[in-house]
């Protein structure tokens, strides 16, 4: 252990094989390993097939979100929230665009609220199909991922219809959303509630019971509920430990009170759990949907934002031709809006687990400071020790399930 | 929602703490104070040991920096207890000539990397921390670059000076 690390880089840490003889071998998982699913390092000891210990190594895609918040104003930092979990880039806006009103105190029309909800659901469904189909290539199944990856793109063509971007969608705006859903939008999500659940059953006949994959996965990275909130785990992977913390009951954001939905929990919080419960969050995303959908139809047509003028940019033809219009659209884009002298911490639940926004504003055109805390850094650091005893094969697929996005692990 | 209310937090802190507490605020319902170096590791292995409140689940650790202050950096926890369903916000803040501050790692694993990170942003050293050292910047940085002397951009570019908008 003692060449383990060394005491000039204890960050980035590199091995002396010097002894020929010696039992245990050097192994660099990464920074650019086809099974990692991103850029992760992760050097290992190790003893045959099997970890002795090792440790992580992150920062490659670091791109100091953090510094550039404090130079934009609220507006644009929506794109800087885009590429963090860019599985589910939506919930991530839509968690940027709550946290501003929060703190400007906007009400949003239910309307909003229920449109909001159901680009989240869609978003964490996509999420989810990510993980829960690479997990099934890692396992050797890889027939469920391209069912399954059809599918996400069919997701992906209503986020186009909505917002015109597809993967990095900067979607919506603060106080609503840039335009209302189109008849296209509305027609195909409903095509899409009908043509998913025999698709997502047909992927849960061919995992669920199936032997090779539960020898694979159970019991592997199985975590107990005290070390997950030791570790400040959150999101699927805690859930799966057994605690039920879902941000979504706890302090219900965007109207999702009126909403009947269950979180699922599992008991050992192992591989396997993880993926069942991926699964059957994707089925309560969908009931969302529904409900959603139903909820929208009594609600009066067209209103897609809230009606404050001074931070929602007014359409066009209006600044050509309006006087207001146009004071408003100058004050919004030179920043001369004035805004509270104050703090707020808003979470939402994203596609990992709890994705909080602290933003501290001191008035002016750009926040103070704004801290991102980003479930995947912090669900992350548990993986190296967990890794010790692990077989090498086992410790991939602990990996794939963690669900860590590198965007997300390294802001 | 939360099954206990923020007074009740604050007047179990104030008969523990007494004049350590300071600063208390709600923005936005959550509930926040500022306490001493010297008291931090007390009041938040107080409040996750608590069996009335149970602060058992760290959420956050960052930091913040106000050159023009005495104690110019702030570190600020964010602990949330499950069980009450309520969150609340710790500040301390520090000078930059002394930046040291206890660890968390002894009452939370999971304060390793967020640790981590603000020292490496911020230039916190939060003494008996077991590995503290860089995390996402590289390890031969000199500078702290989340402090507000460096800027983002090179100072001498002139396209974007705030006299050009009339600021």
């Amino acid at each position: 252990m003692s060449n383990f690390i060394t005491e000039t880089s204890p960050n980035r840490p590199y091995y002396t094989d010097n002894d020929p003889q010696g039992d245990l071998t050097t192994l660099n998982l990464g920074p650019t390993h086809p099974a990692t699913h991103g850029v992760f390092q992760n050097v290992l000891q190790m003893d045959g097939e099997r970890i002795v210990s090792g440790v992580s190594t992150i920062g490659y895609i670091h791109r100091a979100f953090e510094k550039i918040a404090e130079h934009r104003p609220f507006y644009q930092i929506t794109t800087l929230t885009d590429r963090m979990n860019y599985c589910s880039s939506p919930i991530n806006n839509m968690g940027w665009h709550m946290t501003v009103e929060k703190l400007l105190g906007i009400e949003m029309p239910k309307r909003v609220d229920y449109l909001r909800v159901i680009v989240m659901e869609l978003s964490r469904i996509t999420d989810h199909l990510i993980c829960n189909g690479i997990l099934g290539v890692d396992t050797g199944a890889f027939t469920g991922f391209l069912y399954l990856m059809e599918e996400r793109e069919h997701i992906y063509e209503i986020f186009e219809e909505i917002c015109g971007a597809r993967l990095t969608t900067n979607i919506g705006r603060i106080g609503g959303f840039e335009r209302d859903f189109n008849d296209i939008a509305f027609a195909k999500i409903e095509k899409f509630l009908e043509k998913f659940p025999p698709i997502l059953k047909e992927f849960e006949t061919l995992f669920n019971r199936n032997r090779i994959f539960i020898d694979r996965t159970s019991g592997v990275g199985a975590v107990d509920p005290e070390t997950a909130l030791n570790y400040s785990w959150s999101g699927p992977i805690l859930r799966a430990t057994g605690v039920d913390y879902d941000v979504r009951v706890n302090e219900p954001y965007s109207s999702y009170q009126d909403f009947d939905f269950e979180i699922p929990v599992g008991t050992k919080g192992d591989v396997y759990d993880r993926f069942i419960l991926r699964n059957e969050e994707m089925w309560q995303s969908l009931r969302i949907i529904e409900q959603a959908m139903e909820k929208l139809k009594k609600e009066p047509k067209g209103i897609f934002h809230a009606d404050v003028p001074e931070f929602y940019l007014p359409p066009k033809e209006k600044v050509y031709n309006n006087m207001e219009a146009l004071i408003y659209h100058f004050k919004i884009v030179m920043g001369e809006v004035d805004t509270p002298k104050t703090e707020v911490y808003h979470a939402v639940e994203g596609g990992n687990g709890e994705l909080g926004f602290y933003l501290i504003n001191d008035g002016g055109r750009t926040p103070y400071r704004l801290h991102f805390r980003r479930p995947s850094f912090i669900n992350y650091q548990m993986y190296a020790p967990m890794s010790g005893g692990m077989l090498l094969s086992d410790a991939i697929i602990n990996m794939s399930s963690l669900n860590i996005i590198a965007g997300e692990l390294d802001a | 929602m939360a099954k206990i209310a923020n007074q009740d937090i604050t007047d179990k802190l104030n008969t523990k703490f007494g004049n350590q507490i300071t600063a208390i605020s709600e923005p936005f319902g959550l509930l926040s104070f500022e306490t001493s170096v010297t008291a931090i590791s007390e009041v938040l292995s107080f409040l996750k040991s608590d069996t009335e409140l149970k602060f058992n689940y760290l959420t956050d650790i960052t930091a913040v920096h106000y050159p023009e202050k005495k104690e110019a950096l702030g570190v600020i926890y964010h602990l949330h207890s499950l069980t009450n369903n309520v969150r609340v916000r710790i500040k301390v803040f520090i000078t930059t000539a002394n930046p040291n501050i206890p660890t968390a790692t002894t009452l939370w694993e999971g304060a390793n990397w967020m640790e981590r990170e603000t020292f490496d942003f911020f230039g916190i050293n939060f003494t008996g921390h077991p590995n503290l050292v860089r995390i996402l910047n590289v390890d031969d940085m000199t500078v702290f670059p989340m402090r507000r002397e460096y800027q983002l951009e090179d100072p001498n570019r002139i396209d974007k000076k705030d006299y050009f908008f009339g600021r």
